[in-house]
């Protein structure tokens, strides 16, 4: 087989892996869109948040100590013992949940029947007040996220390949760990919206939140369920992003990766999630695989934003979104 | 009778503000404590304004002028630091340090035209070396020029002095800092006789597995890295999963922190970096930093980033402002100096060994001296390796010298060209008359 067609091949496996990263963050978005309309502007501070609190745990970190030391003059940094990762990533998600209900009772409650716009720019305003409640809470220093997560090249992959191709290909071991997790959340996700009661509840208000509301169910505790599941996926994509590259403020920045595979996959479609970056992630990866040697390196992110361009030119509602119809 | 009360009224307000103006030294701080490359700016601003708090409280300021020292927070976004600028520029500011490269493009021409000294310290634009061109902009002690041809000097001595048929890779930020290098290593690929490759990486940087790919394909003997914040241990974790030998992989000062190697673990052990300066408490000034900052409770931020590389840059960056203005009081005879005696004081500084030793910072910065002609400082810089077992930064060179007379040659094209782009008709400024 020609190396070029191996390398090529190579470049969209792992545009696969990448995909799977992207489609990790995406889901968030789509969650809260699906369930309430809401473009939620914050969904990769809440990663972030998430992998802070999730740190902060595992380490015994004492939260809010700078601030604490700042007014009282004392040296408190940590409480002297460490959680294990699992104790961790309950207390985590138990912040996230309760995040969840602060949102609800505080700020959405307040917007109820607002414009799509209005609950945007909220979200606008949550993304900047969370991210500096993570600043005073955990510190702004960039932490390592070990969760045991193995990291690294895949041996079985690259022995496999080699066997096959007599070329090695490179996955990072991080990446097929996040393949897998993505799927069993998708696995998990499907099963509780079809098979619970409060599933069957967000699917309804998802369709028709007036006649959801008709017959009695609770948007108030649609809103906190949906903002919570964001808020455990959130966690999820904070894992796998901070393992990548540290937990630092940047990590916010990975929702810029979610919206192009938004828009081909579909806000309110969580296969199109998936697809959606699946596609996006190979195509950037083959894009600067064939034409680096002729336009030059970093066209990731300009080509993701253009194919997601081309894409709202031909279908706006993206691959498996709903076709908006509004009759006058 | 009304008019007296009204002249003294006015004769006293002139005496309170007079000295308001005079009995201070203004040192403002453009600073980034948030957004993405927080944690980076966070330690530099920390150690800058631990130095100047030292001065006031252990010397009482500079030749007996108290410092007072603001902070405009430009969160690294271009925009934002030419704002902090123009919010400055009215308030007596001695020195602008905008700690961000696109920030000092915006800013050359405005503090050109306002009188008022920029020091851009090992970033920037690189052929601001040449003073009868920059009269107002200084980048001592080192350019990425100087950074990109140090490395290549210290490959060579690595390799018996000739690196022909070796392959060298570049992972850039692809930004204007990112690019600097690049007219350097091409001309050095060319006189050297080794293979050049640019990879770019989009900012932020947090997905670079294209351009590390391609690196595992074209096996570089070496991979130089220009890059900053999140990019940097993301890159390093990219080399770590490749297995590209640690070793091998170089970054410049600004990809050469604890905050780069620490979240790649195990795996950054053996990575290499640029350093211009000295790093950890190992030095007598800290002695002085306890007593007088850390003590009494006067340190900047949480105080948890003392000793580290980029608090020990903003210090460095603090000190050599210092004794820039240290120099321009002696110039001019007087304590209360303005920004154009700075100026004066910035392109006579002198660095050596006895005032480092002095300052108790022994060997912390090479020795150079600024002149009309050089900004630039001496150019040199050593080679630091990352112990993660110790978790410390160790210097494996002395100073190495850049290619210096390839680099001005350089430097004359781009800032010549920029004179006429400009209309700038090079000349050395004569000093500020007072």
């Amino acid at each position: 087989m020609p190396d070029t067609l191996l390398f090529a091949m190579e470049a969209a496996v792992n545009g696969l892996a990448a995909g799977v990263m992207y489609a990790l963050v995406a889901l968030g978005f789509v969650l809260i869109f699906k369930a309430s309309g809401i473009f939620n502007f914050s969904q990769g501070v809440m990663a972030l948040f998430a992998a802070l609190t999730l740190v902060g745990l595992q380490t015994g970190q004492i939260p809010f100590s700078h601030l604490i030391n700042a007014i009282f003059g004392t040296r408190l940094h940590h409480f002297g013992f460490t959680l294990p990762t699992v104790v961790a990533i309950i207390g985590t998600v138990a912040v996230m949940v309760a995040f969840a209900w602060l949102v609800e009772r505080y700020i959405f409650r307040h917007l109820v029947n607002q414009e799509p716009i209005i609950l945007f720019m909220a979200t606008i305003g949550l993304a900047y007040f969370l991210e500096g409640l993570g600043d005073i809470m955990w510190g702004a220093e960039v932490k390592r996220m070990d969760v045991g997560i193995p990291q690294g090249m895949s041996e079985t992959v690259d022995d496999l390949t080699f066997a096959w191709f007599g070329y090695g290909f490179f996955v990072d071991t991080l990446e097929i760990w996040a393949a897998v997790i993505a799927g069993l959340l998708v696995i998990g996700l499907v099963i509780f919206s079809q098979y619970t009661k409060q599933g069957r509840a967000l699917r309804a208000v998802a369709d028709d939140h007036q006649a959801a509301l008709s017959v009695g169910i609770s948007l108030r505790f649609i809103w906190v369920l949906v903002w919570s599941l964001a808020g455990i996926v959130a966690l999820v994509a904070g894992i796998m992003w901070g393992a990548k590259s540290g937990v630092q403020f940047s990590l916010s920045l990975i929702a810029l990766k979610a919206l192009p595979v938004l828009i081909l996959g579909g806000f309110t479609s969580i296969p199109g999630a998936i697809v959606g970056g699946l596609i996006i992630g190979v195509g950037e990866k083959l894009f600067d695989f064939f034409m680096q040697p002729i336009v030059g390196s970093a066209t990731e992110n300009w080509f993701a934003y253009m194919l997601a361009l081309v894409f709202l030119l031909f279908r706006p509602q993206g691959l498996f979104g709903e076709k908006i119809i509004e009759r006058v | 009778m009304r008019m007296t009360r009204m002249a003294a009224v006015v004769a006293a307000t002139m005496v309170a503000a007079g000295p308001a103006l005079a009995d201070s030294l203004h040192f403002p701080m453009l600073n980034y404590r948030t957004g993405p490359f927080a944690p980076n700016g966070i330690a530099f601003a920390d150690g800058y304004q631990d130095y100047l708090t030292l001065l006031n409280e252990r010397d009482g300021g500079i030749g007996g002028v108290p410092i007072r020292f603001t902070e405009c927070e430009t969160a690294y976004n271009t925009e934002r630091g030419v704002e902090c600028y123009q919010s400055i520029r009215g308030d007596n500011p001695l020195i602008i340090q905008p700690l961000s490269t696109g920030i000092t493009y915006q800013i050359i021409p405005r503090a050109t035209q306002d009188g008022i000294p920029v020091h851009s310290m090992g970033y920037g634009r690189t052929s601001a070396v040449n003073g009868e061109v920059f009269n107002w902009v200084f980048n001592y002690p080192a350019t990425y020029w100087d950074g990109a041809s140090v490395i290549i000097n210290h490959l060579l001595a690595e390799n018996d002095g000739s690196l022909a048929g070796k392959k060298i890779a570049l992972v850039y930020h692809n930004s204007a800092y990112g690019r600097e290098p690049i007219p350097t290593l091409n001309r050095l690929s060319e006189e050297l006789g080794f293979e050049f490759l640019a990879l770019g990486v989009d900012s932020p940087g947090q997905e670079q597995r294209s351009q590390w790919l391609q690196i595992r394909r074209e096996r570089p003997d070496y991979v130089l890295m220009w890059g900053w914040g999140v990019m940097n241990p993301t890159a390093i974790q990219e080399a770590a999963n490749i297995r590209f030998p640690m070793n091998n992989f170089y970054g410049v000062w600004w990809s050469g922190s604890e905050q780069d190697v620490m979240p790649v673990g195990d795996g950054a052990h053996g990575y290499r970096s640029l350093a211009m300066h000295g790093t950890g408490t190992d030095y007598p000034i800290y002695a002085d930093i306890q007593n007088y900052v850390i003590e009494p409770g006067l340190y900047a931020g949480t105080g948890d980033e003392v000793g580290t590389v980029l608090y020990s840059r903003g210090l460095y960056a603090a000190m050599l402002a210092t004794e820039a203005a240290r120099t321009a009081q002696e110039i001019h005879g007087t304590p209360n100096i303005t920004a154009a005696m700075m100026r004066d004081g910035m392109a006579s500084l002198e660095m050596t060994e006895e005032r480092m030793a002095a300052l108790g910072l022994p060997g912390f910065g090479p020795e150079f001296s600024v002149s009309c002609q050089n900004h630039g400082g001496s150019g040199a810089a050593m080679i630091q390796e990352w112990d993660a077992n110790t978790g410390t930064w160790n210097l494996i060179t002395d100073w190495i010298d850049s290619d210096r007379e390839m680099i001005m040659e350089m430097v004359m094209e781009d800032s010549l060209a920029y004179a006429a782009e400009n209309d700038i008709e090079p000349q050395c400024l004569e000093r500020s008359g007072g």
